[in-house]
């Protein structure tokens, strides 16, 4: 418990010193002022989003090859924290928008792409509601985690691949492409504290999925007896 | 300062988003863990 609570500790601390590095080291955007320190959370919520979508597709395979509940378990766990990233990053990107383009959203690859990841994932997590025997939930879910994942590579290269109304990418971009030196480490630094609050909501969840695992036992022996 | 309180909405609801979605495990948990409590003791009554 003592370990649960340093750890809420530590990623609110470091959320709050990415909050800090965003509105008063890095500098303020010449041609978009203010509203470009969105970056600092909309871009470290979509690497994070895609992060636990990889990890969550490793899990999928895993669960295929194997049939280990404990991966089963991870691929939820993954799958919803996932979600609750890309989320973020459906909302906070219009409030950038609408100053920056004059419209909320636009149907470009990018965007498309990521609202496209969204569904594909509130799916997966809908096809678990709908299939009651656990294995049979597991496999089926796993399947479906992998081709879901087929959309991450697509949202990846969307701006590098296509013409689109979303920024061109200012990390492993074209030449001349990039960001200033301190925008680029607050950037980086914004990623640190969303890669632990990942993680923490990672094993929160999988404790839960882990007590239904101990729940169902139970349940079974107490209707045996 | 144009568009600052922008800014600090988009902060303000994803924090808002993450801790919403925090307390929803630790309540689904909690219930869990409290039927989880009643089906061992209905099962040890039974024993």
């Amino acid at each position: 418990m003592l370990k649960r609570v340093i750890g809420g500790a530590v990623v609110v601390l470091l959320l709050a010193a990415a909050a800090y590095a965003a509105f008063f080291i890095a500098p303020t955007d010449s041609r978009q002022g203010v509203i470009y320190r969105i970056i600092f959370l909309h871009v470290p919520s979509a690497w994070t989003g895609l992060v636990a979508f990889f990890i969550c597709f490793v899990a999928n395979i895993a669960y295929v090859l194997k049939r280990t509940p404990r991966w089963d378990w991870l691929g939820v766990s993954c799958a919803e924290v996932g979600l609750v990233f890309t989320s973020v990053v459906l909302v906070t990107g219009p409030i950038w928008a609408h100053p920056v383009w004059g419209i909320w959203w636009t149907w470009d690859a990018r965007l498309t792409s990521t609202f496209v990841l969204w569904l594909l994932y509130v799916a997966y997590l809908m096809l678990r509601t709908l299939v009651e025997e656990p294995e049979r939930r597991a496999l089926l879910s796993a399947l479906f985690g992998i081709f879901a994942f087929i959309d991450v590579p697509l949202v990846f290269g969307s701006i590098r691949w296509w013409r689109t109304q979303h920024p061109q990418p200012v990390i492993m971009g074209e030449p001349g492409s990039g960001l200033d030196p301190v925008m680029l480490r607050v950037l980086l630094f914004s990623w640190l504290p969303m890669l632990a609050l990942m993680t923490l909501l990672i094993l929160a969840r999988y404790r839960l999925e882990a007590m239904r695992e101990d729940f169902e036992l139970v349940r079974r022996e107490s209707e045996a007896a | 300062m144009k568009n600052l309180n922008s800014v600090f909405a988009a902060y303000l609801i994803a924090w808002g988003i993450f801790f919403v979605y925090y307390v929803t495990v630790a309540q689904r948990a909690s219930e869990l863990r409290k039927d989880l409590e009643r089906l061992k003791g209905s099962l040890n009554r039974k024993k």
